[in-house]
């Protein structure tokens, strides 16, 4: 069957379906791993975006059972150049294509999706429609028009859990054997019982996966959660989790997230979560032109001056000028300086804003949980 | 960190002659690391003996010593030249040896000089198979069970544990030389025999099987403050147990999940670290397990290799360049990455395209050897191609292999390798036992309609790969379900972005190739050109590194310069192989003086022709007329004029000009015209005929009779080869009429186009071969006389040379550059010619005219110090060799003798009898001031070290008896024990010397190969002795082959190594750089 991308700035891209059929929109924006598609189509700070993957070959090892980074695929659409009809690993529980469909995910392939990634790049990231079927092109094109832009939208109330729940019971045998396999051995365990508050804005399962592997106890609240629930738990630290969209109208949670800084507890934001933070001690974000997705950007560790490959996946980020004077900057991008990461000066408050669960991606910034892990147990 | 300051003068070894296993992936690595070094500021002193190499000429480093890579020759360089550090990182195998072997002997630390790059510890972890078991179990890293043997018994004792099958892995071999698979005992004991004969160091890894298991391999890189960066991901189709140097392989890894690459990854990391390599690039292999995903580390290479050439062109991130940098002491995020200019090169490239390398194996020529492939690798080149999706890439590749009419995965006809008679066990069987031809036999199978499951559990190979073949196999059959004329333009747009060629497409409808091109065209299906950009578009690229695609949007750009498109030679193959990828470098260099936009096109990864920085624009694609004519279309698009030069490519290019210029393409230099000229036998003998030029009288013919009849009339003995060949493909000399009957049933591809050419063979004539350039004027400069110095019926490829030339009267010479000026004027050669000349009974004849670049350009080039080859694309440019200020013919700076190097070794059961058909896979050269101690110097490089003393043993044919008694005389003068077969003993004792007598193999025991393998003999000399003894010679000739002696096959071979011998016992070892060579500097030692 075949189907057309239309992008808002009137261009369209015909090719065929390669998941379930009817019209999906959102966001347009270029993923540039080369592994863990199916991590990247469920993780959810994906929401409202239509992924493009920069690799040519997607769908050739199918999907399994632990990969998932959250329970169903997340992203609005997914466009690739050729997708694999079969499904070649050990661990594949079905093919790429049956499980787009089961999940109703609409997807396009077999279309230039360099030419598209080389307009997103100077163009800026676009709203564009995949339509299946006998489609009208313009008329996606007006459609893609009307999506609502991305800046400014609340997406995180779309992905977040709707009840506090503990990691601990949610996690599968599945996922603890993958864990085992796949995971990096964490540094040490904790040496004690440690009990973490984690905000959901979107997060992705394999931090809480990390979290535990350190010997964790999370206990997940949905974002809107007031902070006086989390502190309830008497938590030995807060973490902010990923997410989608635009960090600067979460009023809730930047104002939870003000109070809990205030509450002497080591914090460790991601992502999202980074960018909240940011926002609450009173620095600003911005969008980035085209955001930072993929799984090999070089990221200084600015004391240490060591390089990690990192995984990204954010289109807003925090302005250094911003930052009052009590929060360093300690990760810098190599690739356009942006700030990756920074600390409180005297507090054992930090963030990152990419990924150091991985997932899809280098384990190179594994030590974060380390450090986190580190600063709970000196409390 | 800045890079580290103690550091001015480094010495960069090169890798030497091409072999098997090492090709010209280190002369990309060794000139990039000279170049980064230099571009630091650092005096870069180079020693490699291969003089075919960029990386050798002069203006690369500040000395260049073309000298034999042996720890004597190191040493007296190192004692010279005083250098602060040694890179012994980017010469392969070869310089990591020297680097131990200079650690051993204690002459790093006696001169004060550094190894950066690998230190000696982490050499020894990676290349010594137990320190490095021991290595990974100390961090946890799984490999496959072994233990390590240096007796017979040792090994029995581990294959007990290790099972069947077993592989056997030498220590410190290069490309698996002497390692194999055994399945049984007896193939186990022979195996375990060789391989430990094979190790320098005697001693083999016994090792549990694999085999079946997926292979990969990261291309990793680590800098001094310990950031670590995967380059590039590659996947072996063909599982282990092949050789990844003979498997077709793809990057980047296609069946791994994230969770598994990642985990592979980080055992990289440890292994790196834990190996100890601080500044550079390693190549990890690892297998996994299908079943349940179990990975296990295969190897460790601590420095660039083949596959680390490989993924530097699949990435467009300069492997070796960066590994230089870092031996400095840079840290990666200091260093920028050249194609996107703003970001640094501490990152992991990311590829939107799929990259697949296909080998290219040589097996026709060495009939006996057994096509099988092993761990222990075969294949002399490789094609290289790129694609947006596997199908494209996989069919690019094999179409870049240059296979002729066997190369189609479509057989429509017997002669393209249809058989119908095949039946389902033979092909089970070829999928089976890989071999060079098993991917035609998968696709046989698949188009017999086998299943993906069933070829899957033959093969093993991954069931992913399995289902693309499938689907080419597909579309091909829903193609081939119409006709030509209805064709849709959708189905063919579908064909052509599978990667189908016009030519697959004509094969598939038996129609015309200019069909379907003109189909193709009218549809407007024209190939987008997409950058390799390191970054999959993320970042702008302004490097214009290109592949073709059919996509919609291309980015190719181009300008409206005057641009010339060089055509390159394509993969290495034995005749055609780096000596021309030299020349088009070089003509790169030229055009680009005379002010053109230099636009370079070719499908060798191992190249330095490839490298992003070598034309101003590269595109990495087939070297066909439908994709070079793509690129000429796409060129001219902005206004530009555009030219194609094909005489620097070797044969390659030389199929297209016709076509080329036929399709309105101007081609610079010589025509086309002028090329047919000269290999249309007819055209060629009636202008030779005209110009007074003698030749061997000889004829064409397409049938026996024919050939009885040109052979009486141009007398036995004859040369007789197929039209059209390289490397002497096919040749061979005859000298009776049952062995040319013989000869012309088993003559292949014969027919009224392309006769069987027959040539009076000059017996005991002296060969003689001519480089010369010449311009549009008739100015002609000739770059210098080669005398060969095996006599006549040597593939002159395989045959020694001199220069200058120091048995040929003067009043030869004259003829010979005579002969050489009127031929040139009269094939209007505009640039590079090449003539092969023989003399006999005071006579000049001319046997071939080339008028091309040759094997020999970078030779005469390094002797000369003059860049012949660049000179020629100037002069292609239309400049004239006065303007260059060139007229006078050149001279050789010194005495150079060339030596060929052979495969022999990888090919057990295979004589090592030279003859008109080439053989040797590359060169050396030694330069001396005198002819015995350059042609001395020339046998080290090429690994025959001639004894000062000991034993020759001696056996010839009747007719050489006297020719090698003075030989014989001299050996005994200089203090040799004889020893010789009962015909020749009995000769040289009637003659006066003391011989001992010695068994032939089939006369009882102890024989000469019991002498041989018990170093009882320290060279041999053996000419053929006819049919009779065939399979005593080769015995004698392996045996030697094998123990290292050196096995002298011709009697002028014979009485070079006699002065060889005597030099070394009259001058002692002296280096000298080529800058000293030409600078008239005296010798120094």
């Amino acid at each position: 069957m075949n189907a057309i991308l239309a992008l808002e700035d009137g261009t369209w891209y015909r090719g065929v379906a390669a998941g379930a059929t009817g019209e999906a929109h959102g966001e347009v924006v270029f993923n540039t791993s080369m592994t863990g598609y199916q991590e990247v189509l469920t993780d959810p700070s994906y929401a409202g975006q239509i992924v493009t993957m920069t690799a040519p070959q997607i769908g050739n090892y199918g999907v399994a059972p632990g990969d998932g980074e959250s329970q169903t695929p997340q992203v609005a659409g997914f466009v690739m150049r050729e997708a694999s009809p079969v499904a070649s690993n050990w661990r594949a529980d079905g093919s790429l294509r049956d499980y787009l469909i089961r999940h109703n995910i609409v997807a396009i392939a077999d279309i230039d999706t360099r030419a598209l990634t080389r307009v997103l790049r100077s163009a800026g990231v676009m709203r564009g429609v995949i339509g299946t079927g006998p489609v009208d092109p313009d008329a996606l094109v007006a459609k893609a028009r009307a999506i609502p832009k991305m800046e400014g939208a609340d997406l995180v109330k779309d992905v977040t859990c709707d009840h506090a729940f503990a990691w601990r019971d949610r996690s599968t045998a599945s996922q603890e054997a993958e864990q085992k396999e796949f995971g990096i051995a964490p540094g040490r365990r904790a040496s004690r019982k440690l009990t973490v508050a984690a905000y959901d804005f979107g997060v992705k399962w394999n931090i809480l996966r990390r979290l535990d592997a350190y010997g964790c106890d999370v206990h997940v609240f949905p974002a809107k959660a007031p902070a006086s629930e989390l502190l309830a738990l008497s938590p030995d630290g807060i973490f902010l989790s990923n997410g989608p969209g635009d960090p600067a109208v979460l009023d809730y949670a930047i104002s939870n997230v003000k109070t809990l800084l205030e509450a002497e507890r080591p914090m460790f934001g991601i992502c999202l979560g980074h960018q909240i933070m940011g926002l609450a001690v009173g620095a600003d974000t911005f969008k980035l032109k085209f955001g930072h997705r993929g799984a090999n950007h070089p990221v200084k560790e600015l004391q240490s001056g060591k390089v990690e490959i990192t995984s990204q996946n954010h289109g807003f980020a925090v302005d250094p000028q911003s930052l009052p004077a009590h929060i360093v900057v300690t990760h810098e991008n190599l690739y356009d300086g942006t700030v990756e990461g920074f600390r409180h000066k005297d507090k054992p408050i930090f963030s990152v804003q990419y990924h150091p669960e991985a997932s899809p991606g280098p384990h190179d910034a594994d030590y974060l949980f380390q450090q986190f892990l580190d600063a709970m147990e000196k409390r | 960190m800045p890079r580290r300051t103690d550091i001015k003068r480094v010495l960069v070894i090169g890798s030497g002659p091409i072999v098997i296993g090492q090709a010209c992936e280190f002369d990309y690595s060794g000139t990039q690391a000279c170049k980064a070094l230099r571009a630091e500021g650092l005096e870069v002193v180079l020693v490699n003996s291969n003089p075919a190499t960029i990386m050798t000429d002069p203006e690369l480093a500040d000395q260049t010593y073309v000298e034999p890579l042996t720890p004597e020759v190191l040493e007296a360089i190192i004692a010279k030249e005083k250098p602060d550090a040694v890179l012994p990182t980017v010469g392969g195998q070869t310089a990591l040896n020297l680097a131990v072997q200079l650690h051993e002997l204690g002459i790093l630390q006696k001169y004060g000089v550094k190894l950066i790059g690998a230190q000696i510890d982490s050499i020894k972890v990676a290349e010594d198979r137990l320190l490095f078991r021991n290595a990974m179990e100390e961090i946890g890293v799984e490999v496959p069970k072994s233990g390590v043997a240096k007796t017979l018994d040792d090994a029995l004792a581990i294959v007990d544990t290790v099972g069947f099958p077993a592989i056997i892995r030498p220590s410190f071999t290069l490309g698996g030389v002497g390692g194999g698979i055994a399945y049984n005992i007896d193939e186990f004991k022979e195996l375990v025999g060789r391989g430990l004969s094979l190790s320098p160091v005697h001693e083999i890894l016994v090792e549990e099987s694999v085999i079946g298991w997926k292979e990969f391999e990261l291309e990793v890189m680590r800098d001094v403050a310990d950031n670590y960066v995967v380059i590039c991901s590659i996947e072996n189709i063909d599982p282990m147990g092949v050789h990844t140097g003979d498997s077709i392989t793809v990057a980047p890894a296609l069946t791994l999940t994230d969770k598994e690459y990642q985990r592979m990854r980080d055992l990289g990391r440890r292994i790196i670290r834990r190996v100890g390599v601080e500044t550079g690039g390693s190549n990890i292999q690892f297998a996994v397990n299908p079943e349940d995903g179990r990975i296990v580390a295969i190897e460790m290479n601590p420095r660039v290799s083949r596959s680390s050439a490989l993924a530097s062109k699949a990435t467009g991130f300069p492997i070796a360049k960066i590994a230089a940098k870092l031996a400095l002491g840079y840290h990666l995020d200091e260093i920028p990455n050249d194609i996107t200019r703003l970001t640094p090169a501490s990152f992991e490239p990311t590829i939107d395209y799929i990259v697949v390398k296909f080998p290219r194996w040589n097996f026709e020529k060495f009939p006996q050897a057994d096509p099988t492939l092993t761990t222990q690798m075969k294949s002399v080149g490789e094609a290289m191609a790129i694609g947006r999706t596997f199908k494209e890439a996989f069919l690019k590749a094999v179409r870049s292999l240059e296979h002729g009419k066997r190369g189609t995965l479509f057989p429509t006809t017997p002669e393209n390798g249809l058989d119908p008679e095949e039946d389902d066990t033979a092909l089970r069987k070829r999928l089976v036992v890989p071999t060079d031809r098993r991917m035609w036999a998968l696709f046989r199978a698949l188009q017999r309609g086998w299943t993906v499951e069933t070829i899957h559990d033959l093969t093993k190979i991954d069931p992913w790969f399995l289902e693309q073949f499938r689907q080419i196999v597909e579309l091909k059959h829903m193609a081939g379900l119409g006709e030509f004329r209805e064709m849709s333009t959708d189905l063919l747009r579908t064909l052509k972005r599978a990667g189908f060629a016009d030519a697959d497409i004509a094969l598939i409808y038996d129609v015309d190739e200019s069909l379907v091109r003109q189909r193709r065209l009218d549809d407007g299906l024209v190939p987008a050109y997409k950058r390799i950009d390191t970054c999959a578009a993320e970042f702008e690229s302004f490097t214009p590194y290109m592949y073709g695609t059919f996509e919609q949007v291309c980015e190719a750009d181009p300008t409206e310069k005057k641009k010339v498109i060089i055509l390159g030679s394509g993969p290495n193959r034995i005749g055609q192989g780096i000596e021309f990828d030299y020349c088009c470098c070089h003509a790169v260099f030229g055009f680009r003086e005379e002010g053109f936009e230099t636009v370079m096109v070719n499908c060798n990864p191992e190249t330095v022709s490839t490298d992003y920085d070598t034309a101003d624009r590269l595109y990495f694609e087939p070297l066909t007329f439908e994709d070079v004519m793509a690129i000429v279309e796409r060129e001219r698009s902005a206004g530009g004029s555009v030219a194609c030069v094909v005489q620097f490519g070797g044969q390659t290019p030389l199929k297209l000009a016709l076509a080329l210029q036929e399709a309105g393409v101007e081609i610079l230099g010589t025509t086309p015209d002028s090329i047919d000229l000269a290999e249309d036998r007819q055209r060629f003998s009636q202008l030779l005929w005209d110009l007074g030029v003698p030749q061997p009288s000889s004829g064409t013919a397409v049938s026996r009779d024919q050939a009885r009849e040109v052979a009486d009339r141009v007398g036995y003995p004859v040369v007789v080869r197929p039209s059209y060949v390289l490397g002497g493909r096919g040749m061979a000399i005859v000298f009776d009429q049952s062995s040319l009957d013989r000869y012309m049933a088993g003559a292949v591809d014969v027919s009224h186009d392309r006769p069987v050419l027959i040539d009076r063979f000059l017996e005991d004539a002296f060969e003689l071969d001519v480089d010369a350039v010449a311009d549009s004027t008739g100015a002609v400069v000739i770059g210098g006389i080669m005398e060969h110095i095996e006599e006549a019926g040597i593939h002159s490829g395989d045959s020694s040379c001199v220069v200058p030339a120091f048995m040929v009267a003067e009043r030869h010479l004259h003829t010979i550059r005579d002969y050489t000026r009127r031929i040139a004027r009269a094939l209007k050669v505009v640039g590079l010619m090449n003539i092969q000349y023989a003399i006999k009974d005071d006579t000049v004849y001319v046997l071939e005219v080339n008028p091309r670049s040759s094997r020999t350009v970078p030779y005469i080039s390094k002797a000369t110090g003059t860049p012949m080859a660049k000179i020629a694309a100037r002069v292609a440019a239309g400049r004239t060799l006065a303007e260059l200020s060139l007229v006078d013919d050149l001279t050789a700076c010194g005495v150079f003798v060339k030596s060929p190097v052979f495969p022999f070794v990888r090919f057990p059961g295979v004589d090592t009898i030279l003859g008109p058909e080439m053989k040797s896979t590359g060169e050396v050269m030694g330069g001396a001031d005198n002819f015995g101690s350059a042609f001395n110097k020339a046998m080290l490089s090429a690994g025959q070290k001639l004894p000062e003393n000991g034993c020759v043993f001696i056996s010839v044919n009747d007719s050489d008896k006297p020719t090698v008694l003075p030989i014989a005389k001299d050996l005994t003068a200089l203090g040799f024990t004889l020893s010789a077969t009962r015909g020749t003993a009995a000769f040289l004792e009637q003659h006066g010397l003391a011989v001992e007598m010695v068994y032939k193999v089939n006369e009882g025991r102890p024989n000469v190969a019991d002498h041989l393998v018990n170093r009882d003999i320290d060279m041999v000399i053996n000419t053929p002795l006819g049919r009779d003894s065939f399979f005593d010679d080769l015995a004698v000739r392996r045996a030697a082959t094998m123990a290292q002696v050196p096995c002298i096959t011709t009697l002028t071979g014979a009485s070079a190594a006699v002065s060889a011998i005597r030099a070394l016992r009259t001058h002692t070892l002296s280096v000298r750089s080529l800058q000293d060579y030409y600078n008239g500097a005296p010798v120094r030692t």
